[in-house]
């Protein structure tokens, strides 16, 4: 017997609430932890709101009878160091997982020496085996404009390149690619590169933090540490912060957390001084200023230890 | 006549996405997977050729479906099987075994009987496919 088309189905809804749908992978709930985990970030958080958003209107399109294919989820994060590269990747697995897009919710994180050989016929099965590592999860190449190197033409990583890019494309649904690196480097090696740039859906630029987001990302730290600063304590870190900032090799959120480390030591030192303080439970977990103004960015040093 | 060797092969032949489930169980349990194939499958032939290493810290089926895959093209006129391992103390062995590619043609064994002293009989099996030197058996075939 043949249905007139006109005969709408009567178990395919007409309408759907996109708000239950997101409901039921707890979108809400996981938006709220990024933002209270990761400070700033506004362009990532943006992406990840589409990609979730688009599993969502691809659930409900599959309710309707609409086809849906998987979207190619690679990635390439660019940034200075210390924004959260590598942070929110390993995160993306978690949030991809959640989503569904993933089976399991493991990165696997490799650099150029995982993946390219020492001599010919080396290379191939080490890349094969770092993929397969990842199937299922998140492959993660750190600094991967690495794996590329115009100077030496007898490079291994050209090869390496090739097996990463039939891998993307052939096994799509077993595995996400994420690259990172710093913002020039990667555009060279995407330049040279066009079969990968292709490749790459997502091309997600991490902004540098502002001083207000670095002190932020200082009382996380801080508070995941169990220290956390009295009020000059707090005066005198925004302070660190914003002469550290002027100066070079300012590495964002990676700075902010060397220096807490730093401080930690002068707070010790300073508890332990002579060896016969006896201390309570406040001391042990205040940062004072005297702990930070002792660092070399406050007088004169170079580099801010 | 079929080979029936470890486990499920009473059963049809599994499928890739069964495959799959099947390693995604041993994989859950910790054990790790290896890929062995041979040309000479007497049940008394316990070494069977490595496809590569065994896989150790997979996480996910998809790893060992590809390496099945990749033997059974290189070596479409073997047997292949699948071996799931388990490292834990106590164990330090086999946990899983099970046959996921046959050749197209599977002759079978003969069954080879010797007169003994007196009446004494003693069996033993051959496998037709043996007449052949190893590499051309069950076929044309690449060396393994």
């Amino acid at each position: 017997m043949t249905t007139p088309s006109n005969v709408i189905d009567a178990t395919v809804p007409d309408r759907i609430d996109l708000a239950a749908l997101a409901n039921q992978v707890e979108l809400g709930e996981m938006f709220e932890e990024l933002d209270a985990e990761l400070v700033g970030l506004a362009p990532v958080k943006r992406r990840i709101q589409e990609i979730s958003a688009l599993l969502v209107v691809d659930r409900a399109r599959a309710q309707v009878g609409l086809t849906s294919t998987p979207p190619s989820l690679h990635m390439c994060f660019t940034g200075n160091s210390g924004v959260g590269k590598t942070t929110v990747a390993r995160r993306m697995a978690r949030i991809l997982h959640r989503l569904g897009y993933i089976r399991r919710d493991h990165v696997v994180s490799v650099t150029r020496d995982d993946l390219v050989g020492q001599f010919i016929g080396h290379t191939a099965p080490k890349t094969k085996e770092a993929l397969k590592r990842a199937m299922g999860g998140v492959l993660f190449i750190d600094e991967a404009y690495y794996l590329y190197r115009p100077e030496n033409e007898r490079d291994y990583g050209q090869e390496s390149i090739e097996i990463l890019l039939q891998v993307m494309e052939d096994n799509r649904d077993d595995l996400v690619v994420i690259l990172a690196g710093y913002s020039e480097q990667m555009k060279a090696f995407f330049s040279s590169n066009p079969g990968m740039a292709s490749r790459v859906a997502h091309n997600i630029d991490f902004p540098d933090y502002s001083t207000e987001e670095l002190f932020r990302i200082a009382k996380l730290i801080a508070e995941q540490m169990n220290y956390r600063f009295d009020a000059e304590g707090a005066v005198a870190m925004l302070d660190y912060i914003k002469r550290r900032q002027a100066r070079p090799n300012f590495a964002n959120a990676r700075s902010i957390r060397n220096a807490l480390d730093r401080a930690r030591l002068r707070q010790a030192r300073r508890l332990c001084d002579g060896w016969s303080a006896v201390v309570d439970r406040e001391a042990l977990e205040t940062i004072r200023a005297e702990d930070i103004r002792a660092s070399r960015v406050f007088t004169d040093g170079d580099d801010g230890r | 006549m079929r080979l029936t060797q470890g486990q499920f092969s009473f059963l049809p032949d599994l499928t890739d996405p069964e495959i799959a489930a099947q390693c995604a169980y041993a994989l859950d349990q910790g054990w790790s997977m290896a890929v062995e194939f041979t040309d000479d499958p007497h049940p008394r032939n316990v070494y069977w050729e490595m496809w590569g290493a065994p896989m150790f810290d997979l996480k996910d089926p998809a790893g060992v479906v590809i390496e099945v895959n990749a033997c059974r093209e290189a070596q479409p006129r073997c047997y292949v099987r699948l071996l799931a391992f388990d490292a834990s103390k106590g164990f330090e062995t086999l946990r899983m075994s099970f046959i996921v590619h046959r050749p197209p043609d599977e002759p079978g064994f003969e069954l080879i009987r010797a007169d003994g002293p007196g009446r004494n009989i003693g069996y033993t099996l051959r496998p037709y496919a043996a007449d052949a030197p190893p590499g051309r058996r069950y076929g044309p075939g690449r060396t393994p």
